[in-house]
């Protein structure tokens, strides 16, 4: 656990001299596409005569670069081939540079694959004194039993969810409080070493620091969500290139993260299968015409499919868009089933509100609201990112939604484990604190 | 064939080093350096190259000397005589010579302050001001210092102003009777004392013929008939108003009388010729004969 500490608490600092300097960037590395959003950090906002700033405190921030770019070389969220991988977010990060035109130093990245794994974590500890104190809450953090999650698996969040002293729960920040016993819940998310470190090799070979590192469906549910959702309990769903995230939120805190390593380049490559097409066709296809549900419309509707082999007949082809919405059908329900799978074994029925919200590129499939509340509940809706200060317009899309919660979360990051203090137990100034103690003692 | 079109291909990617130099050039100081610093050091450098040759260093500084030259001798600089104000034709000569001066010259190349100091270091001169007039003409404005008094001395005469200064030899006394005369060692630095007591004796000013500055410390009056006045140290013009108004009441100086003692005010006393004693004595004798009989 001291290593990880180590690493996270350098990584916090690294982002401390980002938000010094005024500018960090954000890279989100998907499957079908990469980000990278270049933030401008002006300080704390000067707020209006009502004593309330815009945007709840979200603006604390301005994105002064935004670049897209195809992603090359990565498979189900993972970097697969690195030069490629590498080569992609050169592209991504000079032309959101040239817009910002400034130069960027230090990124807070995400990752979107990597088999995510949730463990809920607890640990009880005896009040020293009378009040909780500073210390008491890195004891209790430092007496949960960390699960034995395997070798080659890092941990990426590890979020104190809960507070409970003695028999009240539900607190949200214990210090200062009078009681016996301290307990806490841990929301702990582990994902797998060797795919977050090829990432992180990626983004040093392009001479960027790394800042921080998160879950793209932690951050996409911090995007898309609203408050209240957040609050009461909501799951939401990141359709994805390669990879669908949940995450579970309450109480404003994430619970429960996993991901389905099926999305919407899945539903390309069955269309490039099904029809016989290019891969670069499908997705033409797949995003004019495509759909869920079909009608009787649907039927006379012909797509010419189009192709460059020199055989006409083969190059004349027509579908029409009740068989492509047949092709695509299938393939959406399988990754729904999936996720209502995930919820379960999450117990998601047990929260007071079973709000779903689908958000990520491959939400915006047209029926898609329809046939997932058919499979995951009756309150679904789609998600698209929180508006922030100069994002354009061509990346307010709810593709956008990881990226843009990625710079929510650089603003404003969560307390996580590391943030806290280090228990005086394993602290080396101990010996000298104990001198200190022995002299008021004695003098 | 595949390969071909796929090689055709463009990749939108930068190079690693294509990526380098972007960043680069987009970091601030960098920039800075290479719009200001850079020109700077290689004006220098191209200037420090040029500058090496020792050649071109004097064909420079010549070069720049000609165009100072050339400025310093339009005829808008050149002054092309000399005039002196306010003295008379034996000074004007000597501040001539004193301050010797090829006409015609640039103003750029004269030096009014050491001109100045020379014409001041003339001893007939007490202020000098110098000051190259429009039109060419170097101007001096010259207070000369005006004798008061004539010392005498065992070398000779001499002239000094009320300062004490000196300001010429007198070959003659003739030449200028209408100064007093003083003698006496030290008597230079009393000028101001000399001048009161001369000022004080005007009514007896005929039979003045100087002043002696005695051992250092005080005045004789020198009259007429070699008569002297000793004036005490202390409060001598007072001394001297006494004795004027003796002379007036009791016409004491036209008696032959050879010195008027006053150095003691409470009791002047006076010393009388020896011819004058005897015939005193002759005369209280016959007074007293007369009495007797």
């Amino acid at each position: 656990m001291t290593d990880l500490y180590a690493k996270q608490r350098a990584m916090r600092n690294m982002r401390q001299a980002a938000m010094q300097r005024g500018v960090v960037a954000i890279l989100d590395v998907g499957t079908s596409k990469i980000a990278c959003l270049v933030l401008r950090f002006d300080g704390p906002e000067a707020t209006a005569n009502d004593g309330v700033g815009s945007m709840a405190g979200q603006s604390s921030f301005r994105i002064i670069g935004a670049a897209t770019t195809r992603s090359r070389g990565v498979r189900f969220g993972e970097v697969d081939a690195m030069q490629e991988t590498e080569r992609a977010i050169r592209t991504a990060v000079q032309a959101a540079q040239k817009m910002a035109n400034t130069r960027v130093d230090h990124v807070i990245a995400t990752l979107s694959g990597a088999r995510p794994r949730s463990y809920g974590l607890d640990g009880q500890v005896g009040v020293e004194g009378s009040v909780v104190a500073e210390q008491d809450v890195s004891r209790v953090l430092a007496s949960c039993d960390v699960p034995d999650f395997g070798d080659g698996r890092e941990v990426l969040h590890a979020q104190p969810v809960n507070f409970a002293l003695d028999h009240r729960s539900g607190l949200s920040d214990p210090r200062g409080q009078i009681g016996n016993e301290l307990a806490v819940d841990m929301h702990l998310l582990t994902v797998d070493a060797h795919v977050l470190h090829n990432l992180l090799y990626c983004i040093k070979r392009c001479d960027l620091e790394l800042a921080g590192l998160a879950s793209s469906s932690y951050v996409s549910g911090f995007s898309s969500l609203v408050e209240d959702e957040q609050e009461l309990g909501a799951a939401c769903i990141d359709l994805g290139g390669g990879t669908t995230g949940i995450s579970v939120f309450i109480k404003k805190h994430m619970i429960y993260s996993d991901s389905v390593r099926m999305g919407g380049d899945h539903v390309t490559s069955d269309i490039s299968m099904g029809l016989q097409v290019p891969m670069a066709t499908a997705e033409r296809i797949k995003t004019f015409y495509g759909g869920v549900v079909a009608t009787g419309m649907d039927d006379r509707e012909l797509i010419e499919i189009g192709g460059e082999t020199g055989d006409f007949e083969h190059d004349r082809r027509t579908v029409s868009r009740a068989e492509l919405i047949g092709i695509m059908r299938p393939r959406v329900e399988e990754i729904l089933e999936e996720v209502r799978v995930r919820l379960d074994a999450a117990g998601f029925e047990h929260l007071p509100s079973q709000q779903i919200v689908l958000t990520g590129g491959a939400s915006q499939i047209p029926g898609l609201d329809g046939l997932a509340s058919k499979i995951l509940g009756q309150q679904v809706r789609l998600g698209r990112p929180l508006r922030v200060q100069g994002l354009p317009q061509a990346a307010t899309g709810p593709a956008f939604s990881s990226a843009v919660g990625l710079s929510l979360f650089a603003a404003n990051p969560q307390d996580e484990w590391w943030d806290f203090e280090i228990p005086a137990e394993t602290y080396p100034a101990r010996s000298l604190k104990r001198a200190v103690k022995w002299f008021k003692d004695n003098w | 064939m595949q390969q071909v079109t796929q090689s055709v291909r463009r990749d939108p990617a930068p190079s690693r080093w294509g990526y380098r130099y972007q960043r680069l050039w987009l970091t601030p100081s960098f920039r800075r350096f290479v719009r200001v610093g850079l020109p700077i050091c290689v004006v220098a450098a191209f200037a420090g190259l040029y500058f090496m040759d020792e050649g071109r260093r004097e064909n420079v500084s010549l070069a720049i000397a000609d165009v100072r030259s050339s400025i310093e001798t339009r005829p808008e600089f050149m002054v092309k005589l000399m005039a002196i104000d306010g003295v008379s034709e034996v000074l004007n000569q000597d501040i001539r010579a004193a301050v010797p001066v090829d006409f015609p010259i640039s103003s750029f190349d004269l030096d009014l302050e050491d001109m100045r100091q020379k014409v001041v270091a003339l001893a007939a001169v007490k202020e000098a001001n110098l000051r190259v007039r429009p039109g060419g003409v170097l101007q001096i404005e010259v207070t000369p210092r005006v004798p008061l008094v004539i010392w005498r001395e065992h070398d000779g005469l001499r002239l000094l102003d009320e300062t004490g200064a000196y300001v010429a030899t007198l070959p003659t006394r003739a030449m200028r009777p209408d100064l007093p005369l003083i003698a006496g060692q030290g008597a230079d630095e009393q000028i101001a004392s000399a001048n009161a007591l001369i000022k004080a004796a005007a009514p007896i000013g005929d039979r003045l013929r100087g002043l002696v500055w005695i051992g250092e410390r005080r005045w004789d009056l020198v009259l007429e008939g070699d008569t002297r006045v000793l004036l005490p140290t202390e409060n001598p013009v007072a001394a001297l108003e006494r004795v004027i108004v003796l002379n007036q009441t009791q016409d004491m100086l036209a008696r032959d009388v050879a010195v008027v003692d006053m150095r003691n005010m409470q009791r002047p006393t006076l010393r009388m010729n020896t011819q004058a004693v005897e015939e005193l004595r002759t005369i209280k004798s016959i007074e007293t004969e007369a009495g007797i009989q």
